[in-house]
C-alpha cells in the first residue's frame, strides 16, 4: 500500500504527520518513507543516521558537429531554451533541459545525441529497524524535481507499505509523487489560506483519481469553513491536530509527538486505519 | 549589417523595450539599405529559457549587433558564443532613436560574461 502526503499550502504539517504515521508503524511492520520534497527534504532531521547516496541521472543533449548542419530545428522545438542554434555552435543550457528527447527526434541529421548529467542523489538510510527513510535530494540550481522523485519512489518499491512525503504546491512534483498511490493525506490548517490550498490540492488528487481525506492540523476548534468544504467534497477528516504549546515545543526540538506526548501513538494508528478504509485495500 | 532592436511595436517608430528575451517585436534594421523588418516575438508568454531562444532568432536573421535594456546570464552566454554585441539603451525613445544613438557611437556595450 502505498499512502502519498500532500497539502498545497507549505507549513500545514505534512512532515509532521508523515514522521509521526511512519515512527507509528514501524512499532509493528516495516515501512518505506520517502521524502519527495526533493527541493528541501528534512525528514532526516526526525531520524538521523548515516545514508548511503545513489546519484541521479538525467540525459541532456549532445551534438555531433560531423553531422550538425545548424539548421536550427533542436532550438526551435525546445520549449525550455535548452539550446540555442548559431551560426557556427549550438550552445547547450544543460540546466534548463527537461530530458523530454524532443532535440533528437526532430534532428533531421541524427546530430542529437543523449549523456546522464547528474542532476541530484537519493540517500537511503535505516534509523530504526523497520523503518527504511528514502530522501531524494535535487541539486541546487536544478530544475528537473520530477526525475528525482521517480528514482526515490524507484527505491522504495518492493516495500509492502510505502510513504510519501509530497512538496508543497500542486505542479509537478506533487503529480509525480502523488501517481501509483492508492490513498492521499491532505494536510491542512484552519486558515483561509490552508482552505484555499486545501481547495487545489483536493482537485488535483481527484484527477489524478487517488481517494483523499484530510488531517486538520493546528485546530483551534473553529474548523467550520474546512468542515463545510470537506462535506460538500466528500472529504473524510481522518484527524485533528489540535493548536497547541505542548505539540509546538515537541515539534520545535526536532521530535516526534506520537513518542514523546502520551495518547499519540494511538491516534496516529487509527489515522493508519483511517486511511486504510479510504484506500478500501486490504492489508 | 543587420542591428536587431527590442521593440515594443512593429516598425522603427515603436518605442524601444528594456527586456530581452520577452520583448514583443525585434526590428531588425539592416545599416547599408535602411530597409527594416519587424518580428512578432513568440516567446513573450513562455515560461523560461528566453533568452537562448530569443538569441538563435537574433542569428537566424544574421543580426551582428542588438540594442536592448539588458539580457539575462543565458542570453549573455549565447550572445558572446554566437559574436552578437550587445548595447544597452536605456532611453525612452523609439528604435529609430536608438539606433541613431548607436550609430553616433554613444551607446555602451553589455558585459556578456
Amino acid at each position: 500500500m502505498k499512502i502519498a502526503i500532500a497539502s498545497g499550502k507549505g507549513g500545514t504539517g505534512k512532515s509532521t504527520v508523515a514522521a509521526n504515521l511512519a515512527f507509528t508503524l514501524a512499532r509493528s511492520r516495516e515501512v518505506a518513507l520517502v521524502d519527495c520534497d526533493v527541493e528541501e527534504p528534512n525528514l532526516h532531521l526526525f531520524f538521523p543516521g548515516s545514508a548511503v547516496d545513489v546519484p541521479v541521472t538525467t540525459p541532456v543533449p549532445v551534438i555531433d558537429l560531423a553531422r550538425c548542419t545548424f539548421c536550427g530545428e533542436c532550438g526551435k522545438f525546445c520549449r525550455f531554451g535548452a539550446l540555442s542554434v548559431l551560426k557556427d555552435r549550438v550552445i547547450l543550457f544543460p540546466e534548463l533541459c527537461h530530458s523530454c528527447g524532443g532535440c533528437s527526434l526532430v534532428c533531421p541529421q541524427g546530430a542529437v545525441g543523449e549523456v546522464p548529467r547528474t542532476v541530484g542523489r537519493v540517500a537511503c538510510s535505516c534509523s530504526l529497524p523497520a523503518l527504511t527513510l528514502i530522501s531524494g535530494v535535487l541539486n541546487e540550481g536544478e530544475v528537473q524535481a520530477p526525475a528525482i522523485i521517480r528514482a526515490a519512489k524507484l527505491l522504495a518499491e518492493g516495500h509492502p507499505l510505502t510513504l510519501y512525503d509530497a512538496s508543497p504546491g500542486i505542479a509537478c512534483p506533487v503529480i509525480e509523487t502523488l501517481e501509483g498511490s492508492d490513498a492521499c493525506v491532505l494536510v491542512t490548517e484552519s486558515t483561509p489560506f490552508g482552505l484555499h490550498d486545501l481547495r487545489l490540492a483536493a482537485e488535483v488528487a481527484e484527477r489524478v483519481g487517488i481517494p483523499a481525506g484530510v488531517v486538520i492540523n493546528r485546530s483551534d476548534g473553529q474548523d467550520e469553513a474546512t468542515l463545510d468544504f470537506c462535506r460538500e467534497r466528500g472529504l473524510p477528516i481522518l484527524m485533528t491536530v489540535p493548536f497547541s504549546r505542548e505539540i509546538a515545543a515537541v515539534q520545535n526540538r526536532g521530535g516526534l509527538i506520537c513518542r514523546d506526548l502520551p495518547g499519540w501513538e494511538e491516534r496516529f494508528a487509527g489515522l493508519f486505519d483511517a486511511i486504510v478504509r479510504l484506500a478500501g485495500v486490504s492489508q | 549589417m543587420i542591428v536587431g532592436i527590442t521593440a515594443r511595436a512593429a516598425g522603427t517608430d515603436a518605442p524601444v523595450e528594456q527586456r530581452f528575451g520577452r520583448a514583443p517585436y525585434f526590428v531588425f534594421v539592416d545599416t547599408e539599405t535602411g530597409k527594416s523588418e519587424s518580428i512578432k516575438n513568440p516567446l513573450v508568454d513562455a515560461a523560461g529559457g528566453v533568452g537562448p531562444r530569443a538569441v538563435q532568432m537574433l542569428a537566424e536573421h544574421d543580426a551582428t549587433v542588438v540594442i536592448t535594456g539588458q539580457v539575462g546570464g543565458n542570453a549573455a552566454r549565447a550572445l558572446e558564443a554566437g559574436g552578437i554585441k550587445a548595447y544597452a539603451y536605456r532611453g525612452s525613445g523609439s528604435v529609430a532613436d536608438a539606433l541613431a544613438e548607436y550609430t553616433a557611437g554613444n551607446l555602451k556595450p553589455l558585459p556578456l560574461s
